[in-house]
């Protein structure tokens, strides 16, 4: 059986396990009716056209993994970014681990999507935005959707500055052969409020994994959310990450994309406006090495005046490594004095290895601010000999320059230990040890 | 210090240094002038080791040591120092680790440990105040966004850190207002010393008021066509360079 026909027929029975209001019931059904008639994206369609999902969906998977795994503090605690002073919401094989975790109820709630989508109290928040700010004809998303069940739900109200940083984590502990996992997260900021998340997905061990997530989040008017992903996992584990950003007036919503290991990584990231004076961010680093492959797929829809969204994403690719770069822009006709920029820059260290990226434009408006820039390159000789006639070595000279590349896009993450940890990570993929945090 | 036989260089098949000759001493200040495109900073480069140069015939020593096939890491440790006419922006790398990498990178070729950090930052204050640099300078971005006159004064900086044997300053002097240009020729100044030597590169006698040569030397199509003391700088700038041009 082809494993979308496992997904469908297995649906019946992923729904006969949960009790949960006729809406969510009648959402999933017809998401699963759009991921049927619409299937797995091939490479025919224009946004898949650099990434094949056809050897993954090829395997099979387990639908539904058991809680059986026996993991321990010390088993993960190197993934977390603090040990405590975070809230936590932890996940293994898709369950989740209430002894990892440390989430609140107190002034904010930062819980369980199973507890937001089966309580009664949470019912008006589910109605007015889950599946609600997600494109209902992404067959992934639809698919998630189908499957929707767990994942992290955070509300922040009204006023309130979320003290701590929230950590999101998918463990999968290998116990299973093979996995599929879909979490699906929401995220509700509401006035004037402010928040930072970090979502990580990691493998305990070597097994083919693939997580299809969707995160949906709402950003009302006046306030922040940092987001921060960290893709660094093993070379069996595969990610199609699925984020939604809608933001109301005068919000700043950020993200930043770490993709620092995995087989395959699809980043399909999409940010939605409604009102004037929005600012959209997004960054990443993608540093690549064997046959690992990543595709940042964006969009910015520019539908409202005077926004502004700043897209900058660098990528370093060794050895077969490949990398994909598609940045849309969409600029309404109403949407004057918006000021969209992109830039995607990329070093090839590796005959082998390769990029393709795609700046895509669409502009309606006239009295706009819209620029894109790619590169794709090799190593700056002149920049090379400079370091070198100080004295440094070839071969650190240009790891400095690889890191000092990647790195510049780290200063905009507001979060002092996680720019520290990714600092390491990015110092130790280079194989630079320059003593020292830049 | 810095000997140079007859030396001729080529970039990308096009010989721009036809035979080169010349003799720096230690606690010796020379001055390198003449007009564009005469091979001023190919010479620098080619002193420095830029691959992009083929040395075709002639030889360079310093304190005796050929330097032909070394790069330019295995120069800058015998003591080369070149302060660049364009410095290049380095997004990433502040000011402070790049010297930092910079003086360890030395160290270990000469077989020393790390410098501690209590010594690093103590001649980092000490230069920069010599320098009259602001302790935020030294957290920004290596040259970027520097303005021209920033751009060389952190030349020199580097310079000051690495305290080099033999140093080419090339066109330091351009970018620079007046003030700038004080400040840079002091520090040049008091890092001079009787072991060390100091090349300078300039278009014109401004920078020579305050950086006081021992010889001037004219360059012309790839030769020195006139050598002389600090009145021939004057000379040069009195009646510029057409008759340079007829004793080539």
């Amino acid at each position: 059986m082809e494993f979308k026909e496992k997904l469908i027929s297995s649906h019946l029975a992923f729904e006969e396990d949960l009790d949960l209001t006729d809406n969510v019931h009648q959402t999933r059904a017809n998401a699963l009716k759009i991921f049927e008639e619409k299937g797995f994206p091939t490479r025919k369609d224009e946004l898949w056209k650099y990434t094949s999902l056809d050897a993954l969906i090829r395997e099979d998977y387990s639908l539904f993994p058991k809680s059986e795994a026996n993991i321990e503090l010390k088993d993960v605690k190197k993934y977390f970014l603090y040990d405590t002073d975070t809230y936590k919401v932890i996940f293994i094989d898709g369950v989740y681990s209430p002894f990892l975790s440390n989430t609140t109820h107190d002034g904010l709630d930062v819980c369980l999507m199973s507890a937001a989508l089966s309580k009664p109290k949470y019912r008006d928040l589910i109605n007015t935005y889950f599946n609600k700010i997600a494109p209902s004809d992404e067959s992934l998303t639809a698919l998630n959707t189908s499957y929707a069940k767990e994942g992290a739900f955070v509300y922040i109200p009204k006023k309130t500055v979320a003290e701590k940083p929230i950590e999101i984590i998918h463990f999968s502990s290998g116990d299973q052969d093979s996995l599929w996992l879909q979490p699906r997260n929401l995220i509700v900021i509401d006035k004037n409020s402010q928040v930072q998340i970090i979502e990580r997905h990691q493998s305990l061990k070597q097994h083919p994994v693939v997580t299809n997530s969707v995160s949906e989040i709402y950003v009302h008017e006046d306030s922040f959310v940092d987001y921060y992903k960290l893709q660094n996992d093993l070379t069996s584990a595969s990610l199609i990450d699925n984020t939604y950003i809608k933001q109301e007036k005068n919000s700043h919503a950020s993200v930043h994309t770490f993709a620092l290991g995995g087989k395959l990584i699809r980043n399909n990231l999409r940010f939605f406006h409604t009102g004037k004076h929005i600012l959209s961010t997004l960054k990443g680093v993608t540093i690549l090495e064997g046959k690992q492959h990543v595709d940042h797929s964006t969009m910015v829809h520019h539908s409202q005046p005077n926004c502004e969204s700043h897209q900058d994403y660098k990528g370093i690719f060794s050895e077969r490594s490949e990398g994909v770069f598609n940045g849309q822009i969409l600029v309404d006709k109403i949407a004057q004095k918006t000021n969209a920029f992109q830039q995607n820059n990329n070093v090839l260290l590796d005959d082998k290895a390769t990029v393709n990226s795609k700046p895509q434009l669409e502009i309606f408006a006239d009295d706009v601010k819209c620029s894109h820039g790619c590169t794709i390159g090799q190593m700056d000789e002149e920049a090379l000999f400079y370091l070198r006639s100080r004295g440094i070595p070839k071969k650190e000279a240009k790891a400095l320059m690889t890191y000092a590349f990647a790195n510049n896009v780290l200063e905009s993450v507001q979060l002092p230990s996680l720019k520290k940890r990714i600092n390491g990570q990015i110092a130790r993929k280079l194989g630079v040890n320059l003593g020292f945090e830049l | 210090m810095l000997t140079i036989e007859n030396l001729h260089a080529q970039v990308e098949g096009k010989t721009i240094l036809k035979g080169i000759d010349l003799d720096v001493k230690a606690g010796e200040v020379h001055a390198i002038m003449g007009p564009n495109g005469s091979g001023k900073s190919t010479l620098a480069s080619v002193v420095a080791g830029n691959e992009d140069y083929e040395v075709i015939k002639g030889k360079i020593l310093l304190k005796g040591n050929d330097l032909d096939g070394l790069d330019p890491e295995s120069r800058a440790h015998l003591g080369i120092f070149l302060s660049f006419q364009y410095p290049v922006e380095i997004p990433g790398v502040s000011v402070t680790n790049f010297i930092k990498t910079a003086i360890n990178a030395n160290r270990k070729a000469q077989g020393l440990n790390d410098i501690p950090a209590s010594e690093l930052l103590k001649k980092i204050r000490e230069k920069a105040k010599l320098l009259d640099i602001d302790s935020k300078f030294l957290s920004r971005s290596l040259n970027e966004g520097f303005s021209g006159g920033e751009k060389k004064r952190n030349e020199i900086f580097q310079m000051a850190m690495l305290e080099p044997a033999f140093a080419i300053l090339d066109e330091t002097d351009s970018g620079l207002d007046i003030d700038a240009l004080k400040i840079v020729a002091n520090g040049v100044n008091k890092l001079k010393g009787k072991d060390n030597a100091v090349v300078v590169i300039t278009h014109y006698q401004r920078l020579l008021d305050y950086i006081v040569p021992d010889f001037v030397h004219v360059l012309f199509d790839g030769k020195i066509v006139k050598s002389g003391t600090k009145e021939l700088a004057h000379e040069l700038e009195a009646k510029g360079y057409d008759w340079i041009k007829e004793l080539a």
